[in-house]
């Protein structure tokens, strides 16, 4: 009998409180939240890196000369410091390439989701997933090697290295993600308001148009920016297609250097740590980072106002 | 409004719209078309320059400023080794904070900043990571321009990839598997690490395939570490012959990975070592599309398999 009530005492103490159980789901918490906070410390370090060295840049440079000034040669003798002939590059460049991704990946969304019957979907999205996962530098060596001479097929006089080509690819190489999530936002639209636009009569094509795609708007915007900032921020097909050489020009019939272009050059050199040239580079990255952040800023404030709860 | 009682007039109005869908439907057709055929003329380019230097010498000599007789040795081994360096930062640091973001986190203010941090990140161009990695691993940690380095580096961008996996795959386990756990006495951890990880590990292990196969094709990033492009001479090996058999002097070492040696054959002008660069373009793009298959596989199985 008393044998019998120790054993249940001694169960009773195992369910119970345990401290060496408590300390350890504590420990193991901990360890889950600091991972967590990492994503908060990376950004943070991200800026402070930035700001840190571009704030050593530009006690050397007025960010007025930053703004204004048409040159950028900060390697020369005779070194100028204006970064717009880099914005110039990077904005044709986006701008061909959106040209190009925002109006294909849109319709392919639209036609896999509201058209396409069941098998071709199956197959396309894989394939569209397949497509974004090619590496940019393979992206890069095809502009270069094959779209650029396409080009000069039907335009003799483009150069070896030129924004149309880089912006074009670029372009074919976005269309994954834009399609992908546009796709992604018109499927999640319940399905009651296509049934309600087809029992007016209306057919697919006006259905997607004027019911679908304005239900779906905060998530297509959505697409639309995500697809911008990788345009911006794209790195290798530029440098590779692009040609290194900054200049100030509108006419993607010419050679020009993007901001992300610029930062692979000095990377490519021998630059010493702390010189004027090695922290161009950081200040060349604020200025994407600060562009890439308004584009996101816009999407979420889109997002915000458009979106549809059903 | 225009009122139509004729019928015949009504008739046309539909067979306009008809038209038009129709149309539509051509044009959709036609642009997937084009994003497929612009799929093939990349690879069939690629292939038709670069099979001819495939061989089992392209894939054992070190690059060489003889087109003929350079290699990728150097190229592969580097990219293999930054690769793990890459997996074993991101992968439990990716989890576990996807894992404290779905299960443990407290409604407030700090989770919703650290959710939106985490598409942000996602945001963040790849290059911007490099510059990070230049300031913050090569200069201010002194790992130099190390696998370390650019192993971290690739790390931090996969690192969102990693989350958001491990986050969607934990989201889609019903509650009712949770409740059944705690009633039976489990702790939050045995909850998790017993029922809540196992059953989400095919969608986690989707992830972090996809995200590896991207690092694998980044180049921006590495070159900003100022990783050197011409290495003849492979990493101190990882395994020792004498005790304590393993050895992280690889670490440290200078190292060159694929794609910068595809960048680098690309930017020169002899058309021979261009040729190589097709090769070595051939090689990576079989390995990220072998490895982005293998995750859409492994995410058909699971939608097949999977019934709650």
């Amino acid at each position: 009998m008393a044998e019998e009530s120790r054993t249940k005492i001694t169960h009773a103490g195992k369910l119970g409180y345990s401290f060496r159980r408590h300390m350890h789901e504590r420990f193991i918490e901990t360890f889950l939240f600091l991972s967590a906070l990492l994503s908060i410390a990376i950004m943070l370090a991200i800026i402070v890196m930035l700001v840190k060295e571009s704030l050593v840049f530009f006690q050397h440079v007025s960010i007025w000369q930053f703004v204004t000034d048409t040159q950028w040669t900060p390697l020369f003798d005779d070194a100028h410091y204006g970064i717009m002939p880099l914005v110039s590059g990077t904005i044709v460049s986006s701008l061909i390439a959106l040209l190009v991704a925002l109006p294909l990946g849109t319709i392919i969304a639209i036609y896999l989701s509201e058209f396409a019957p069941f098998t071709v979907r199956e197959m396309a999205k894989p394939f569209l997933e397949l497509l974004g996962g090619v590496p940019t530098v393979v992206y890069g060596y095809f502009a270069l090697l094959f779209v650029t001479p396409l080009l000069q097929i039907i335009f003799p006089e483009l150069p070896g290295f030129n924004l149309l080509s880089a912006g074009l690819v670029m372009g074919i190489m976005i269309i994954p993600y834009v399609s992908s999530m546009t796709e992604d936002a018109m499927r999640a639209v319940p399905m009651n308001l296509r049934e309600g636009s087809y029992a007016m009569g209306a057919t697919r094509f006006q259905t997607a148009i004027r019911v679908v795609m304005p239900a779906a708007f905060s998530g297509i915007a959505a697409a639309y920016i995500l697809g911008i900032s990788r345009a911006v921020g794209e790195t290798m097909v530029v440098a590779i297609a692009a040609g290194m050489q900054p200049n100030l020009t509108w006419n993607p019939m010419e050679p020009a250097a993007t901001i992300t272009a610029y930062i692979v050059q000095v990377s490519l050199g021998d630059l010493p740590h702390g010189s004027i040239g090695y922290q161009t580079i950081f200040a060349a990255g604020l200025t994407l980072l600060l562009i890439t952040l308004l584009f996101n800023i816009i999407g979420h404030v889109l997002r915000k106002r458009y979106r549809e709860i059903y | 409004m225009k009122s139509v009682n004729n019928l015949e007039e009504i008739r046309k109005i539909i067979g306009l719209h008809k038209k038009w869908d129709l149309i539509f439907m051509i044009t959709g057709i036609v642009a997937l078309m084009i994003a497929v055929l612009t799929f093939m003329a990349l690879f069939a380019h690629m292939l038709i320059d670069g099979m001819p230097r495939l061989s089992w010498e392209f894939f054992t000599s070190f690059p060489s400023r003889r087109p003929e007789s350079a290699g990728i040795l150097s190229a592969w081994v580097g990219t293999t080794l930054v690769m793990l360096v890459t997996a074993f930062a991101a992968v439990p640091l990716g989890i576990g904070s996807g894992v404290y973001l779905e299960e443990y986190a407290p409604k407030n203010l700090l989770t919703e900043i650290i959710e939106i941090n985490v598409t942000n990140l996602a945001g963040v161009p790849s290059i911007i990571y490099g510059l990070l990695a230049l300031g913050l691993f090569v200069y201010q940690l002194g790992f130099g321009q190390s696998i370390l380095a650019a192993g971290l580096a690739l790390a931090l961008l996969i690192l969102p990839v990693v989350i958001v996996a491990t986050r969607e795959a934990i989201r889609s386990i019903p509650v009712s598997i949770r409740e059944g756990a705690y009633a039976l006495g489990a702790t939050k951890w045995q909850t998790v690490s017993d029922h809540l990880l196992p059953y989400s590990s095919a969608g986690i292990l989707t992830g972090i395939i996809i995200g590896l196969a991207r690092a694998i094709g980044e180049t921006a990033p590495i070159i900003t570490i100022g990783a050197l492009t011409f290495i003849a001479f492979l990493p101190p090996s990882p395994v020792k012959s004498e005790f304590p058999y393993l050895s992280i002097e690889w670490l440290t070492a200078p190292f060159t990975v694929m794609p910068i040696q595809m960048f680098n054959w690309v930017s020169r002008p002899e058309e021979a070592f261009q040729l190589n660069a097709a090769a070595a373009g051939l090689v990576l793009v079989v390995m990220t599309l072998a490895m982005n298959g293998l995750a859409i596989y492994l995410r058909y199985r699971m939608r097949k398999n999977i019934k709650w």
